[in-house]
C-alpha cells in the first residue's frame, strides 16, 4: 500500500541529504582554505554556516511535525529518531569545518610553520568518513556504517601522530608555539569530524538493525 | 471442586513452577496450542501465549484475524455460538478453563468482560453495579453500598455519579456508561478483565479517561485488551500480541514491538504498510 507517510519520509531524507551535501562542501572548502592558505575561501565557509544552521532548524521542524501527525512506529520511528540525531551531528560537523577555517585565517597571517603532511591525511580520512556515513544512511547499508566506525581508531592515531610532531616544534622554539597550537586544534577538529561520522553510522546501524551499538556496549543493557 | 477453585483461585498454582514469561512476571493466563473453530471454519491456529499477571496485554491485528475470538475464549464467551469448538488449553493459574468440570458462571466471575459498545442495564446506576452481587446472593445493604462505592471509585466514576446513584444509567454519557460497565465488571471481584475495543466508540477525552483507568487497574488486575488503535496499544499495554489470519505472529514487550519488531509482518502492520 502506498502511504502518504512515505512521501513525508522521502522529503525528510532529501532535506538531510541536501544538508549533508552542504556540510561536505564546507569540509572540502575548509581543507582547501587550510592547504592553499586561502583566506577568501575560509571566509566563504564561515559565511555559509548560517545556511546550514537554518537547514538544521528546518529539518527539526519537519521531523517534529512528522511525529505529531503520523505517530510513527517500528522502522518509521527508527528513521525519524535517526533523522533527529543525524541532523545536529551534521550541524556540529559544519561548525568544526568553520573552526578549521578560523584557525586557517589566523595561520595565514604568519609564515607557514612547516609543510603539512599528517593533517591533510587526517582531513581526507575524516572527509571520506562523513561522505561514507551519508552513503550508508541513504542506502540503509549497515555493513558500510560498521566499516566507517572501524576507521575511527585510525583517525585517532593520525591525530595523535600529528600532535607529537607539532610538540617537537614547540619544544624546539617558543616562536613556533602559537602556530603549532593552532595546527593541533585543526587536527583535533578533523578528529571530531570523524567522530561525528562515527555517530551517524551508529544511528544507521540502529535504523537498519534496531541495535544500539553506541558506546561499544560498555554501559551494559539499558532497561 | 472446580467451582470453588475458580471463585477463589487455585492456591497451589501460585507456588508452582510456572514457566516465566520474558518480562519475568509469572503468567496468569497460559495458552497452549489453542485452536478454535466455528463449525468447519478454523479461526485460530495453534496459539501459544503467556499473559503475565497484573499487566496489560494488547491484542492487535487486522479485522478477522481472530483476536476477538481469542479474547472471548478466555472466559468462554464463544460457548453459546452453535458449532463453536475449542482445542488445546487456556489455563488460569494453572487450571485449564476448558476442562469438563469447570463452572462457567464462576469462571466469568473471575474473568470480567467489557465490550466495545457500553451496555448498561435500563436500571439505576447503583443497581447496574449491584446487579452481579445480588445475583450472587448478597442482600446486605451495607455490603452492597460498600462494594458499589468501591467499584465506582475504581472505575473512576464515583465523583461523577455519587450524587445520582438512583438515576437511570442510560442518562450517563457514552464514556460514563463505559466506565459504569467497568465498575459493574469489577463489582463481582474478578482477577482478569477482558476488554474488546473499550474506547473505540468514545471521543478523545472519554478515551483518555478509559486509558488512564486501564493504567490504574493493572496494579490489581490482569488485563487483556483488543484494540484497533495502534497508539492506544502502545500507550496502555505492557505486552503486545500481533495476530494475523488466526495465527499469533509475534508477541513481546510493547516497546520492542513498536520500536524493533522481529517479524516483517508485524512491522508492515504497525507501520500501516498493509491493511
Amino acid at each position: 500500500m502506498n502511504r502518504h507517510f512515505d512521501r513525508d519520509i522521502e522529503q525528510l531524507k532529501e532535506l538531510l541529504l541536501r544538508m549533508g551535501a552542504m556540510v561536505e562542501d564546507s569540509i572540502n572548502q575548509s581543507i582547501r582554505a587550510l592547504l592553499e592558505r586561502d583566506t577568501a575561501i575560509a571566509e566563504q565557509v564561515i559565511a555559509a554556516d548560517s545556511d546550514i544552521d537554518r537547514m538544521e532548524l528546518e529539518i527539526d521542524q519537519h521531523t517534529i511535525e512528522l511525529i505529531a501527525k503520523m505517530q510513527p512506529a517500528a522502522v518509521d520511528l527508527r528513521f525519524v529518531a535517526t533523522a533527529m540525531k543525524i541532523n545536529p551531528e551534521l550541524e556540529r560537523i559544519a561548525d568544526l569545518a568553520q573552526d578549521v577555517c578560523e584557525r586557517a585565517i589566523e595561520l595565514n597571517r604568519e609564515a607557514q610553520l612547516k609543510p603539512l603532511i599528517d593533517i591533510p591525511r587526517l582531513a581526507r580520512a575524516a572527509q571520506e568518513m562523513v561522505r561514507q556515513s551519508l552513503d550508508a544512511f541513504v542506502r540503509g547499508d549497515a555493513a558500510l556504517a560498521r566499516a566507517v566506525i572501524a576507521r575511527d581508531d585510525e583517525v585517532d592515531q593520525m591525530t595523535e601522530d600529528s600532535f607529537r610532531e607539532l610538540l617537537t616544534y614547540m619544544l624546539e622554539d617558543s616562536a613556533y608555539i602559537s602556530r603549532a597550537i593552532r595546527l593541533t586544534f585543526v587536527g583535533k577538529y578533523f578528529e571530531r569530524i570523524a567522530d561525528g561520522a562515527t555517530n551517524i553510522c551508529e544511528m544507521v546501524v540502529y535504523l537498519v538493525e534496531g541495535k544500539v551499538i553506541k558506546h561499544a556496549g560498555n554501559v551494559g543493557e539499558v532497561r | 471442586m472446580a467451582t470453588m477453585e475458580f471463585v477463589q483461585g487455585t492456591r497451589a498454582a501460585a507456588g508452582s513452577a510456572q514457566p516465566a514469561v520474558s518480562s519475568g512476571v509469572r503468567p496468569k493466563i497460559d495458552v497452549k496450542k489453542f485452536n478454535f473453530f466455528y463449525g468447519s471454519a478454523q479461526v485460530l491456529y495453534e496459539v501459544d501465549l503467556e499473559l503475565p499477571e497484573k499487566q496489560v496485554t494488547a491484542l492487535i491485528g487486522p479485522s478477522g484475524c481472530g483476536k476477538s475470538t481469542f479474547l472471548r475464549s478466555i472466559n468462554r464467551m464463544n460457548d453459546t455460538i452453535p458449532g463453536a469448538r475449542a482445542e488445546g488449553t487456556i489455563s488460569i493459574d494453572g487450571r485449564d478453563l476448558y476442562a469438563p468440570d469447570v463452572d462457567v458462571v464462576a469462571l466469568r466471575r473471575r474473568v470480567g468482560m467489557v465490550f466495545q459498545k457500553s451496555n448498561p442495564f435500563p436500571k439505576t446506576i447503583f443497581e447496574n453495579v449491584a446487579y452481579g452481587l445480588r445475583i450472587g446472593g448478597i442482600k446486605d445493604k451495607r455490603v452492597l453500598d460498600e462494594i458499589v462505592e468501591q467499584s465506582l471509585r475504581r472505575a473512576a466514576l464515583w465523583d461523577e455519579a455519587k450524587d445520582r446513584l438512583g438515576a437511570s444509567a442510560l442518562a450517563l454519557s457514552g464514556g460514563q456508561q463505559q466506565r459504569l460497565c467497568i465498575a459493574r465488571a469489577l463489582a463481582v471481584g474478578p482477577e482478569i478483565l477482558l476488554m474488546d475495543e473499550p474506547a473505540s466508540a468514545l471521543d478523545p477525552i472519554a478515551t483518555q479517561k478509559i486509558e488512564e483507568l486501564i493504567y490504574e487497574l493493572k496494579d490489581n488486575f490482569t488485563i487483556v485488551i483488543v484494540t484497533h488503535n495502534m497508539q492506544q496499544a502502545a500507550r496502555v499495554s505492557n505486552r503486545t500480541a500481533f495476530f494475523m489470519l488466526g495465527k499469533l505472529v509475534e508477541v513481546g514487550d510493547t516497546n520492542a514491538i513498536f520500536m524493533t519488531p522481529k517479524e516483517k509482518l508485524t512491522e508492515d502492520y504497525i507501520t500501516g504498510r498493509f491493511g
